[in-house]
């Protein structure tokens, strides 16, 4: 067992895969000497040389084209776009080629290719560098996406994706790149399978489902809501395609409560995909109407206001007041 | 100071390259081996690269660009009657593509637009395979590993950036394979893009990216006048080949209806690749004589006039004039291309119906390459639903 900060655990996640797999490496703009904005690839072009960590120029559907490249040449490349908004000139190579190439070969090529994103507010920032695009990633079959939100999973989940013969977006949870946490370099435990989600508390009066930066707060309301002699069961989805709606079937199944946070607006989002799954799949279980808890149907405020758009642990215990109340 | 931070190689290359592209309003020289009239003519570079071709060769060119031009007319044909729902036509450009393919080497890698039929020719991919997307039946066709030659890509210069990442995969790859003294043949890449797609931002990146990975990849511009309506007037105010200049890497416009200095270009470009001195863009100048697909209306937008003139230039009347006049070829010869070219078009049309249609299940099974619980949800709720159906069925006998 080691301690060590979700950004750290990417870092040496990231060493394990490029020490293990001679084929991975990495590719994206100030990655290789600056080590990141975040630091995240600190160190790592010292240890594997410029063929394997690349200082890219300066165009995001560069680096995840030329990436597509190298993976039908055999590579796996590990592309780090440099913050969430800036995502969107990739977006066709990502959408129109790389989800889209295993299903047009007819299974004949796969392009694993891992893009990393860090994402999310709540770190004071100005435009473009706070946003939660993962909705309009998971829109699109032939990708995959996941989000860590502790070091231990960190550290397993990137392995992971790399390992997947399917194109991985890896969402980081910026604002928690400091958040320090065990991690078993020996044993990855449940987090060898990147696309479960994990029950992080148990309850039985309602359930919360997060992800990503939200876990943390999530676990604080519920934690918050044992004052009221509430029992508030947590979920990590972990996985936002494929969406593990099993764990949070069977949850629900249990509390009949469900409320699902994120940062994304809510509007075309991720918890209402899964309001209406469980609508389908538990209607007689539930006590009360999902509640989504989520950003605003506007762009990613200013940092100044960023706290009345961002879910906090009282949005969270409102939301909960209203479903335990219907 | 300028050319000092250039590739290695690319300043000896410029140097050594007559036809490079003029800075922007100085005309551009076109390097033209075999004219209209059929007369061959010199070049002090490229010369020497026409001389490797044999008249076997020349012939397997003019045999090629004959059997393409069919296959072109035959899908048009398969198009107008229902079997196809739309084709992309290439007459007028045979010469770019049954050149430039002729100059790849088998472990050289292709990837190509949507309209390199003759590239596809060349690589030996099964034409009638070609034909699957057109049919609606596929949304690729062939296995791009068995041939080096890329699935069609209809986003405009996407794939112009998966050939340079293919080149830096080269690259590595043959980094390694010096440090075990391999003997494998050095490769390089072409990718394929045309006069609209050359205002696409791809291909900016890739070329960025190319310049400065310095990486083993030939980019193939056809210019083939028209963008669907838009004229290459309104894609750019300079020479398409004159871009490399500032990229740092040669740039050469060559005659696209002349098959030997297309093979000879090209030849060169790929040669510069492999040898590890860098990118090439080739500017192809030729033109897309008939409509850019069957859904398309050329007399909306150009003179019959222009079209007429082209005709002139036609890439296969240059080469039968030349295998005539030098005796390479005879009346015999050119009775059984156009008998081998029917034969061409028979089997292509009698596969085009018998094409397979596939099954949605095909769909569901391709989407990922590792099991994916919602495909496993969605296939399961639409195999019981069809099951329904059948259940009628069978109470209804």
């Amino acid at each position: 067992m080691a301690t060590m900060t979700i950004a750290k655990a990417i870092n040496e996640g990231l060493r394990a895969t490029l020490t293990g797999n001679p084929k991975s490496l990495l590719m994206g703009e100030d990655i290789g000497h600056l080590g990141g904005v975040y630091r995240v690839t600190d160190g790592l072009i010292k240890e594997f040389g410029d063929d394997r960590v690349l200082d890219t120029p300066l165009a995001e559907s560069g680096i995840v084209g030329t990436a597509i490249g190298l993976a039908l040449r055999g590579y796996s490349p590990v592309c780090e776009i440099q913050f969430d908004g800036f995502v969107y000139p990739a977006f066709n190579q990502i959408t129109t080629q790389l989800a889209k190439i295993h299903a047009r070969s007819l299974g004949k090529l796969t392009v694993p290719v891992v893009i990393r994103i860090p994402y999310g507010g709540g770190i004071g920032s100005i435009e473009h560098h706070s946003e939660s695009p993962e909705a309009l990633f998971a829109h699109n079959a032939g990708l995959r996406i996941i989000t860590p939100s502790n070091a231990h999973d960190a550290y397993w989940m990137i392995q992971k994706a790399v390992e997947c013969q399917d194109p991985v977006i890896f969402f980081e949870p910026k604002r928690r790149y400091w958040l320090k946490g065990e991690v078993d370099v020996q044993n990855p435990g449940l987090s060898a399978d990147p696309f479960k989600a994990h029950v992080v508390r148990e309850g039985s009066d309602a359930t919360i489902v997060a992800y990503g930066p939200l876990v943390p707060v999530a676990l604080a309301a519920a934690n918050a809501a044992v004052e009221d002699g509430r029992s508030i069961e947590v979920i990590d989805l972990r996985s936002i395609s494929p969406l593990d709606f099993d764990t949070v079937e069977a949850s629900v199944k249990k509390t009949g409560r469900l409320i699902v946070a994120h940062e994304a607006p809510t509007f075309g989002g991720i918890g209402g995909e899964i309001a209406a799954r469980i609508s389908e799949r538990a209607f007689l279980h539930l006590e009360a109407p999902v509640i989504r808890v989520g950003g605003f149907h506007m762009p990613y405020p200013v940092a100044k206001v960023e706290e009345d758009y961002l879910p906090d642990i009282d949005k969270i215990l409102e939301a909960l007041d209203r479903s335990l109340a219907y | 100071m300028g050319s000092t931070q250039l590739p290695p190689g690319t300043e000896e290359s410029l140097a050594a390259t007559t036809a490079l592209a003029a800075a922007p309003g100085e005309p551009t020289e076109m390097v033209q081996l075999l004219g209209p009239d059929g007369a061959l003519g010199s070049d002090p570079i490229f010369s020497d690269y026409a001389k490797r071709i044999d008249p076997e060769k020349l012939r397997v060119f003019y045999t090629d660009m004959a059997r393409i031009r069919r296959f072109d007319q035959e899908a048009t044909a398969l198009q107008r009657q229902g079997e196809l729902a739309l084709w992309v036509p290439l007459t007028g450009q045979e010469a770019a593509q049954i050149g430039s393919g002729h100059a790849s080497q088998p472990q050289d890698y292709i990837f190509p637009t949507y309209r390199e039929h003759g590239v596809a020719l060349v690589r030996s991919v099964d034409l009638a395979e070609l034909l699957k997307q057109f049919r609606g039946v596929s949304n690729g066709g062939w296995d791009p590993r068995e041939n080096n030659f890329h699935l069609y890509t209809l986003v405009l210069a996407a794939q112009t950036l998966h050939a340079v990442g293919y080149a830096m995969g080269i690259q590595r790859d043959q980094k390694a394979a010096a440090a075990t003294e391999s003997s494998d043949p050095k490769a390089a890449v072409i990718a394929y893009f045309g006069d609209g797609a050359s205002s696409e931002g791809d291909v900016h990146e890739s070329m960025v990216f190319a310049a400065s990975y310095n990486a083993p990849v030939v980019f193939f511009c056809q210019n083939n006048h028209w963008a669907i309506s838009v004229p290459t007037e309104v894609q750019t105010k300079v020479p398409l080949a004159n871009r490399a200049k500032g990229y740092g890497f040669p740039g050469i416009r060559v005659d696209g209806n002349d098959v030997i200095a297309v093979h000879a270009v090209t030849e060169w470009a790929l040669e510069h690749a492999r040898e590890g001195r860098g990118p090439v863009l080739i500017e192809a100048y030729t033109y897309r004589v008939g409509a850019h697909t069957t859904a398309d209306d050329p007399t909306k937008y150009r003179e019959s006039a222009e079209e007429a003139a082209w005709r002139e230039k036609d890439p296969l009347d240059r080469l039968e004039k030349y295998l005539r006049a030098e005796g390479l070829a005879d009346e015999a010869f050119f009775e059984q291309v156009k008998a081998d070219g029917d034969e061409l078009a028979k089997y292509v049309r009698s596969t085009t119906h018998g094409l397979e249609v596939p099954d949605i299940r095909d769909a569901f099974a391709s989407v990922y390459a590792e099991q994916h619980p919602l495909i496993a949800e969605e296939l399961a709720w639409f195999e019981e639903y069809s099951a329904g159906f059948e259940s009628d069925q069978e109470a209804a006998n």
